[in-house]
């Protein structure tokens, strides 16, 4: 019995501050928006209002903003794992940078994506100029753009990195002697995967499920300027409802139908992950891996490196193409300022800016993840707590910027217009991507380990240094990587909120883009380039840590 | 576990203690504008030196949610001063009573037809005018006319050749749609919303996917649609960010009558602000010509003043809506809702 005790010590010490942030940082404030949404009109008439937010028109946007996102992640997630395997398996030159630019989709802001799709698929594309020659017609052919098609393929750009890290981050651990056996026992390889890897690999893959699925469930710029204005998310038409039209209390009632679809999944899947996950002996990577040798891999290599080149490369490579349109032109004018605007943005200042605050987020989204994971891993009945963790993924960014607005202003918490609530609100929703990084990773460690260790005279500290830690540490750097994308490419809450001049990357891109004119566009352009490179290398930073004078798994 | 704690408390400690200190001195005034706000550093420092004071701008994001902002947290608001109400979001504005009253002595250089408030809660700064604007190499090599009124552009000679903004999400988007307004009336807008439907118009979400995506005549636009909605201004920018390569600008600006919608901008004090005499010496200066000859090649809009001198690519290229459509303000706020969702039911359905 005291054992017991103490174990519930344990849980309740760890989560105390993630549950004392999520407490401060989201239900606070969201508490205060909703109250005030409510009270917004005197004489609020409960069941008018309950019968606009169920009105048949939110039952369609509902039903389109569930379909598209299953969609997004089914597709993304079919494409995904065939590289995933490539990546978990197989050794070869340039996999650790080709890893990092499937990351950059993440960052870009969708104006950015919309221009690179608009370049690749639109009218004046090389595709659309070669068909309209090879079959003499005067007006483009194929425009992709404003169609559910375009709306799935910007998602699956922006999510396959999730796949491919995620997913191939866990199966690179899982010892390949298993599918070994079952192919020796005479198994075909689609019964080894389907009966030995596949079951083994859920964890990761649920999780990796999960979280594309939240992230589109609450897409928005990608509706919007690719899908066009004939489709509609619940976000979409809780921004329009409080933007364009101020009403607040339909707002919120949306924005509490988002979040209830969002709490349903996730503790369905919270519940379900704790029996999915099966302890096995984990594998280091540099025994499971191997260099492609038969011809059979290097075609199947090559041909997902394909894959990805078109979906991934593409696009992007034609941002950098045109942000060298006039050779080094565009990139020596972000260093000028010719009209003196003293919202001039010096690169230098914009990089640094929005670094600080990415290293910041991951610090900080690094030490609330792993104790909540830590926290969680063991416990069955964690599966409540682990669904509030993943709440603020799903929850609409208008409606928790305007929360912070309204809670934010006061002493002990005025943090308005300070860096520390960017960071704050870029954290809430970087927290979920280290969460269910290391949860799976933490879950598969079989506990004889641990028990072996502290037998052995460990004390908890020392166990998870020497155990836990090794082999959860790729797990751990994946959960930095997205934390630190989720901040650069200005995600969340805090980017709906004034603030002072601190200018950032994604901020200034948004500026020049919002000008006609060659100069402006080419900026842009160069901007975004910028904004690629830096992430590849905090990405490639990232992943060579290593704790020192310990060999990680 | 202690180290953990330790290294979360230090970067609590250090983001919260990022917060600037007002040290004696110079005060610092508070002005919150829209993201695309700019303004020379020249003319920042003049009006820092002549107070002794510090400007702190804000940047809310675009004007719905800057409005937004103000009217949530007007018992505390972030800002003294707010810039960038624009005459189709005044009215909720000013119902909100975000705003102190103050008769700024400058306005007597400001055209009578902007005065929108009577009771001089807002100060006009500013105006542009949301108009057509067409790739003038497709007009030439397909010899077209280029159109001169709205009824033009259901004619079958500019079929599939429109591309306008959402109005539900983009300002020139919703300026488009007045000036269908006040053009056909309340009980005429649908219809004619119903034959450009008809003649193949494109609606997409915003200005830049209008511009850059779908237009065909700007240096870097992506498509094929030869008419967008943009503004007035637009082609002196394309000439200015050539940087020399070009010294025509490839598209033009219709200015006919009833085909524009005049955006005029607006600077007010918010109530429960602080330092009032700043923001009112903040007012004064927006209205000064110091400020108001900066205006164009920061913000490529007019200068609100009639003293104000214009610089050259302006005279040279950016035109002025002949009799823009006239749309009351208050009217727009009271139906906004109403006639975005008709609309929506008749173009987007």
């Amino acid at each position: 019995m005291p054992r017991f005790h103490k174990e519930n010590l344990t849980f309740s010490g760890l989560l105390l501050l993630p549950l004392l942030f999520l407490a401060i940082f989201y239900f606070y404030p969201l508490l205060k928006i909703f109250h005030i949404s409510l009270t917004w009109n005197e004489g609020l008439d409960i069941t008018a209002l309950l019968s606009r937010v169920l009105s048949s028109s939110t039952v369609r946007v509902l039903g389109f903003t569930l379909g598209q996102a299953l969609l997004s992640t089914v597709l993304t997630l079919a494409l995904g794992l065939p590289g995933a395997y490539i990546f978990a398996r197989y050794d070869f030159p340039g996999k650790r940078l080709i890893t990092a630019l499937t990351t950059v989709p993440f960052v870009l802001p969708t104006v950015v994506v919309a221009a690179a799709f608009t370049a690749v698929l639109g009218p004046k594309s090389p595709l659309n100029t070669i068909l309209m020659w090879g079959m003499g017609q005067a007006r483009p052919l194929l425009d992709l753009r404003y169609t559910l098609g375009a709306i799935l393929l910007a998602h699956v750009f922006y999510n396959y990195t999730l796949t491919l890290r995620m997913v191939g981050g866990f199966w690179a651990n899982l010892d390949p002697t298993l599918v070994q056996a079952a192919r020796a026992l005479g198994a075909s390889p689609w019964r080894a995967f389907r009966e030995v890897t596949l079951p083994l690999l859920l964890p990761a893959i649920s999780a990796t499920a999960m979280l594309i699925f939240i992230f589109c469930f609450t897409s928005f710029g990608v509706i919007l300027i690719l899908g066009g204005p004939r489709f509609a998310t619940l976000e979409v038409e809780i921004y329009r409802q409080t933007v364009n039209f101020a009403n607040l209390p339909v707002a919120a009632g949306l924005s509490l139908v988002q979040m209830m679809c969002t709490l349903g999944l996730t503790l369905i899947y919270t519940r379900m992950q704790s029996g999915l996950a099966r302890p096995v002996d984990l594998r280091p990577q540099w025994a499971t891996q191997q260099r492609p040798r038969r011809t059979g891999e290097i075609v199947y290599i090559a041909a997902n490196l394909g894959v990805a080149l078109v979906l991934l490369g593409v696009p992007l490579l034609t941002l950098v193409l045109r942000s060298f349109d006039l050779g080094l032109r565009y990139y020596r004018a972000l260093f000028e300022n010719p009209r003196h605007s003293i919202f001039y943005v010096p690169p230098v200042y914009a990089v640094v800016n929005s670094t600080r605050l990415a290293l910041a987020t991951t610090a900080l989204a690094l030490t609330l993840g792993l104790l909540t994971a830590l926290a969680l891993y063991r416990r069955r009945r964690g599966w409540l707590v682990d669904a509030l963790f993943m709440l603020p993924l799903g929850t609409s960014a208008v409606t928790l910027g305007l929360g912070y607005l309204v809670a934010m202003g006061r002493p002990p918490l005025d943090l308005r217009g300070t860096t520390g609530l960017i960071v704050f609100g870029h954290t809430l929703v970087a927290l979920p991507f280290v969460v269910r990084s290391l949860l799976p990773a933490l879950q598969a460690i079989r506990p004889s380990l641990r028990e072996a260790a502290a037998t052995l005279g460990a004390a908890p500290p020392r166990v998870f240094v020497e155990v836990d830690l090794p082999i959860v540490w790729r797990a751990l750097a994946v959960g930095a990587v997205f934390a630190f994308t989720v901040s650069m490419g200005e995600f969340g809450a805090t980017s709906m909120i004034a603030r002072p001049e601190l200018p950032t990357m994604p901020i200034a891109i948004y500026r020049f883009l919002s000008r006609p004119g060659a100069l402006n566009y080419g900026q842009a352009m160069a901007m975004s380039t910028l904004l690629m490179m830096v992430c590849v290398v905090g990405f490639v930073a990232m992943e060579s840590l290593r704790p020192p004078g310990t060999q990680t798994f | 576990m202690k180290r953990t704690i330790l290294v979360v408390v230090l970067v609590v400690l250090l983001f919260t203690g990022c917060q600037s200190a007002t040290p004696e001195g110079p005060r610092t005034l508070r002005v919150m504008t829209y993201g695309s706000f700019s303004v020379s550093e020249d003319v920042v420092a003049a009006f820092e030196q002549a107070h002794n004071a510090k400007l702190q701008f804000l940047d809310a994001g675009d004007t719905g949610q800057m409005l937004n902002q103000a009217i949530l947290s007007k018992d505390n608001p972030q800002a003294d001063v707010l810039y960038g109400i624009d005459n189709t979001f005044l009215s909720r504005a000013l119902n909100a009573g975000i705003f102190v009253p103050y008769k700024a002595k400058a306005l007597s250089n400001i055209p009578a037809s902007y005065h929108l408030d009577e009771a001089y809660h807002v100060v006009p700064t500013d105006f542009g005018d949301v108009c057509l604007n067409y790739d003038r190499a497709y007009f030439e090599e397909n010899n077209l006319s280029i159109p001169q009124s709205l009824a033009d552009l259901t004619h079958p000679d500019y079929k599939g050749l429109l591309v306008v903004e959402n109005p539900a999400a983009s300002s020139p988007g919703l300026a488009f749609l007045l000036v269908t307004i006040g053009v056909f009336g309340e009980d005429g807008y649908l219809e004619y919303w119903q034959a450009l439907r008809a003649n193949d118009v494109l609606v997409v979400e915003d200005w830049d996917t209008a511009y850059y995506g779908e237009f065909s005549g700007g240096a870097y636009s992506e498509g094929a649609r030869p008419i967008v909605v943009s503004y007035a201004t637009s082609p002196a920018a394309e000439v200015y960010f050539s940087e020399g390569a070009l010294t025509e600008p490839p598209t033009g600006a219709v200015t006919a009558p009833g085909t524009c919608f005049r955006q005029i901008e607006f600077a007010g004090i918010l109530k429960n602000g602080q330092h009032r005499d700043l923001a009112e010496a903040f007012i004064e200066f927006l209205l000064s010509d110091t400020f108001q000859n900066d205006i164009p090649l920061q913000m490529w809009v007019f200068p609100a003043s009639a003293n104000a001198v214009l610089p050259q690519v302006f005279g040279d290229f950016a035109l002025v809506a002949e009799a823009p459509a006239e749309i009351p303000a208050a009217s727009i706020e009271q139906n906004r809702e109403a006639w975005i969702e008709a609309w929506a039911e008749v173009v987007l359905k």
